[in-house]
């Protein structure tokens, strides 16, 4: 006995199974990252005036980078366009190009989770500084001759962490340039990285931009990584159809043909929340 | 685990040798057969015994609660050693500490509602009930079908493992507010919420697939002439509760990333700035909004009580259609009803926040949307009422239940219309009233239905009937023992008794406090305790005809013992892998009860001539 409608659609709901079964799955997500997006305007409405003393504003604006994040946007969608092509080719039974198509989309897939883990790094080791005399910046801090990276994790310093440490009782401090009052882009103004030396008691509050930080890099981080986990996993999949998974082709080729097409409603999905998150975050 | 004794006799039992699949052709092992099964009767098996083990743990959880509540500062005779030993400092001295009081309280609501309730209501009846009833030889997806039990296993054993972690469970109460259940334990990172949280996910990714799935089913599977006001009302209450499932759970999937964020990062999306505990101020960033998690929670809380609610009307309707020998009066008018309740659960949710500040203009609207939502409830209530009018009526076990259910579903309903007022609900609000209120709803109603369930389907999945006599009992016992727990609640309430307290609120009534209560109202604590003690002992019968009759119980003489007209009870009995021996075609509505110039008085919805 066999459960119809595997790979046929039902005459009167023209779907089959999966496709139907895909389709409540992306509602469920669109409520997922539905809830998340109101979360973050949520706390975006209400942050209160002077929370993020570095830059004079309620929320911060212009961190992230920008030419990266459009690049990485382009690739994204170059994968949605090839998870199609890779479906078309399988309907013009090609199987050939099929497995091209494919191979493109998951380097594209993986493509996007390294350069947003460079990114999430140069995050981790950029600094948030405020002095007891009011004075904040931001900027890259220098310990002992060097930079701390972030992945270890011991050197990821926040105040309690740098005063904990008894040998270290001055910093240096490379500030990011002045940017212009209320703007986020400094194009204008002044250019150069101003070098601070500084004692560990002048500071008042000194930490990455980790999500312990700041609502925004909280929510920046929460949403983006649960995003790049959608991304793993997709990748994941789409893998496992290019290769082990496509031994159904030459025994069940319409059911192939359909898994291909729900795994591409799934992409293409991943690639929608991208084109909101990208906006949202980086530009708004 | 003995959730799978039941399902050897079905197996075993018939020698229905229908199956073409290649597969089936040697004897699967244990593991295959009870674990890793896919087959929709053994996962509704599953997921029927793992709840109802879930809802005897959480039952013992509140036990000790209510001794401890009329016995302030007293040792919990009988299991306050044993909680000594296995918990610790918490409960030294057989004596409940504070804080332990809180986390039973916290896991008690946890459990019921998310290891319970919801997959015994939904999970194990809907598996097990809603494939039969359209004619489908099993779920859409079967394989994504066992994801979801063991995906809702692993969830629960994550709770679990809450206890034996530092501080204990958590200890927030079920709805986990913000900042509270962020500042509880907030020198350790890993504590009994986080283990919650966790726990959380997987038991919302275990609803997704099994909502998913259901929804699939229902669309494609039925079988031919199965048309959709053809359904079972049954089979329509399981398809809106899938919907609300699968679009309220994910934003508590959201605010539980968001919780465990603040939990283990030490974010602040809930926590807001300045926020000063225990004298000093939280080492955070601050900027977030508590007001943000309650309305992620409420947003599926308000659903979830409709998770509850709609798949027990759909079981009462399908007994009392079938114990009356009379169809559903204003089948049509309930499906709409119950389409609606589906669509206005989603804009209910902040009438649970009235005293938040959230503002009157919104609480006006969530007030107006509140009582809209009691309509389509009504109806239901009252097509199903009117179903009684002049029938036939067979008092059999499961439709003592389902007759029981109306009245006390009513009573939790209409207590619940000044909680959704906000002038009364400022009185009410976080007293006794509310947990007598939504008890009604959800023990002798929701409860009450399911009990009508495991009687009623009890002969299709083993092939045997369960004792009336031993019914009987559970059933009377059981129907006066909570009307003595939850109506006292009722009247503590009014008497401003909080729910709060570990003592009971005995502090506040105490002779130092001018509050002008009457301290009358704690005397009532000790006759909760009497009765709750006693429904303990008339659950007793259950449990026993419930294993008894597996293997000693009458066997049933036909595959329709209770003469019923819906495509469950055409199957063989018990339902072999496949469930059907020939493809079912339906002929006729699912109620055609009592049908004049019809042969019998029911005709099933495969008989294609009723004089046949």
């Amino acid at each position: 006995m066999e459960i119809p409608y595997t790979d046929k659609p039902r005459p009167d709901t023209g779907l089959y199974n999966a496709k139907l079964g895909i389709w409540l799955f992306l509602a469920s997500e669109i409520m997922l990252f539905g809830g998340l997006f109101s979360a973050y305007i949520l706390l975006r409405v209400n942050a209160a005036e002077g929370v993020w003393p570095a830059v004079k504003l309620a929320w911060p604006h212009g961190l992230l980078n920008i030419p990266i994040g459009t690049f990485n946007t382009a690739v994204l969608i170059t994968s949605s366009v090839t998870v199609v092509l890779a479906w078309a080719s399988l309907k013009m039974n090609n199987f050939a190009r099929f497995r091209m198509f494919m191979v493109i989309t998951v380097f594209c897939a993986l493509s996007f989770l390294g350069i947003k883990s460079y990114e999430y790094n140069e995050k981790f080791t950029h600094y948030e500084l405020r002095l007891n005399d009011g004075k904040a910046y931001t900027g890259h801090l220098i310990v002992n001759g060097e930079h701390p990276g972030f992945w270890d994790f011991s050197k990821v310093y926040n105040l309690e962490q740098l005063k904990a440490k008894t040998n270290v009782t001055s910093i240096k401090f490379t500030a990011d340039p002045e940017k212009a009052e209320g703007h986020g882009h400094g194009e204008a103004g002044a250019h150069e990285h101003k070098e601070l030396d500084l004692k560990t008691d002048q500071i008042a509050h000194l930490d990455a931009f980790l999500p312990r930080n700041h609502t925004f890099f909280a929510i920046y981080f929460t949403i983006t990584a649960l995003h790049g986990l959608h991304v793993l996993g997709g990748a994941l999949v789409l893998a496992y159809f290019a290769f082990p998974g496509a031994k159904l082709w030459k025994t069940h080729p319409e059911q192939f043909t359909n898994r291909i097409e729900v795994g591409g409603l799934f992409w293409h999905f991943v690639d929608l929340v991208w084109i909101f998150l990208f906006p949202v975050v980086y530009l708004l | 685990m003995s959730a799978t004794h039941t399902s050897t006799l079905p197996q075993h039992g018939q020698g229905h040798s229908h199956s073409h699949d290649a597969h089936d052709h040697h004897e699967p092992n244990f593991w295959h057969k009870y674990v890793f099964s896919t087959d929709h009767k053994v996962i509704g098996v599953q997921y029927a015994m793992s709840a109802l083990s879930f809802l005897f743990f959480g039952f013992l959880l509140m036990l000790c609660m209510r001794y401890q509540i009329s016995h302030p500062g007293e040792a919990i005779p009988i299991v306050g050693s044993l909680m000594e030993r296995v918990l610790g400092e918490a409960a030294s001295g057989g004596k409940m500490s504070a804080d332990l009081y809180n986390s039973f309280g916290a896991m008690h609501g946890n459990i019921m509602v998310f290891l319970a309730i919801v997959p015994l209501v939904f999970a194990a009846f809907g598996n097990y009930v809603v494939p039969l009833q359209i004619g489908a030889i099993d779920m859409a997806f079967p394989r994504v079908n066992m994801a979801s039990y063991h995906c809702y296993w692993m969830g629960g054993v994550t709770w679990f493992t809450g206890f034996f972690l530092p501080g204990g469970a958590a200890k927030s109460g079920w709805t986990s507010y913000s900042p509270l259940a962020t500042v509880a334990e907030f020198g350790h990172s890993f504590n009994g919420q986080t283990a919650l949280l966790v726990g959380l996910v997987l038991l919302i990714t275990s609803s997704l697939l099994g909502s998913a799935n259901f929804i699939a089913t229902v669309v494609q599977l039925r079988a031919h002439g199965m048309s959709w006001m053809r359904l079972p009302f049954f089979v329509w209450a399981q398809f809106v509760t899938a919907f609300l499932l699968l679009l309220a759970f994910p934003p508590l999937e959201a605010a539980g990333i968001l919780q465990l964020m603040d939990n283990v990062f030490h974010t602040s999306f809930f926590l807001p700035t300045g926020l000063v505990v225990g004298g000093s101020q939280l080492p955070v960033s601050g900027g977030g909004s508590p007001l943000l998690w309650q309305h992620l929670f409420w947003f599926l809380g308000h659903p979830e009580v409709y998770v509850l609610v709609l798949p027990a009307f759909g079981i009462v309707a399908e007994v009392i259609a079938n114990n009356t020998r009379k169809p559903l009066w204003g089948y049509k008018s309930m499906v709409y009803s119950v389409i609606a309740i589906g669509f206005l659960s989603f804009i209910v949710w902040a009438h649970h926040m009235y005293l938040t500040g959230m503002g009157t203009k919104i609480s006006t609207f969530f007030q107006t949307t509140t009582m809209m939502i009691s309509i389509p409830s009504v109806i239901i209530l009252t097509a199903l009422f009117i179903s009684l009018w002049g029938g036939s009526i067979r008092f059999t076990v499961p439709m003592l239940f389902a007759v029981a259910f109306l009245p006390m579903f009513g009573i939790g309903g209409l207590t619940g219309l000044p909680l959704g007022f906000n002038a009364s609900d400022i009185y009410l609000h976080d007293s006794y009233y509310v947990i007598g209120h939504f008890h009604y709803v959800v023990a002798p109603g929701t409860m009450f239905a399911l009990f009508a369930g495991v009687y009623f389907w009890f002969p299709k999945a083993t092939g045997r009937m369960m004792n009336e006599f031993l019914g009987k009992v559970h059933f009377w016992g059981s129907l006066v023992c909570m009307n003595m727990v939850f109506a006292p609640m009722f009247v503590q309430g009014f008497k401003g008794m909080s729910r709060r307290m570990s003592d009971g609120g005995a502090i506040y009534f105490g002779k130092d406090v001018a509050y002008g209560a009457d301290p009358g109202v704690l005397k009532l604590n000790n006759m909760i305790l009497a009765s709750a003690l006693l429904l303990f002992v008339f659950q007793l019968p259950f449990i026993f005809n419930f294993f008894w009759s597996i293997w000693n119980g009458r066997k049933v003489t036909s595959d329709n013992p209770w003469d019923a007209t819906t495509l469950d009870w055409a199957t063989p009995t018990p339902p072999p892998h496949g469930n059907f021996l020939k493809e079912p075609i339906v002929y006729r509505g699912p109620y055609e009860y009592s049908v004049p110039g019809a042969s019998r008085d029911f005709t099933p919805q495969d008989q294609k001539d009723p004089k046949g």
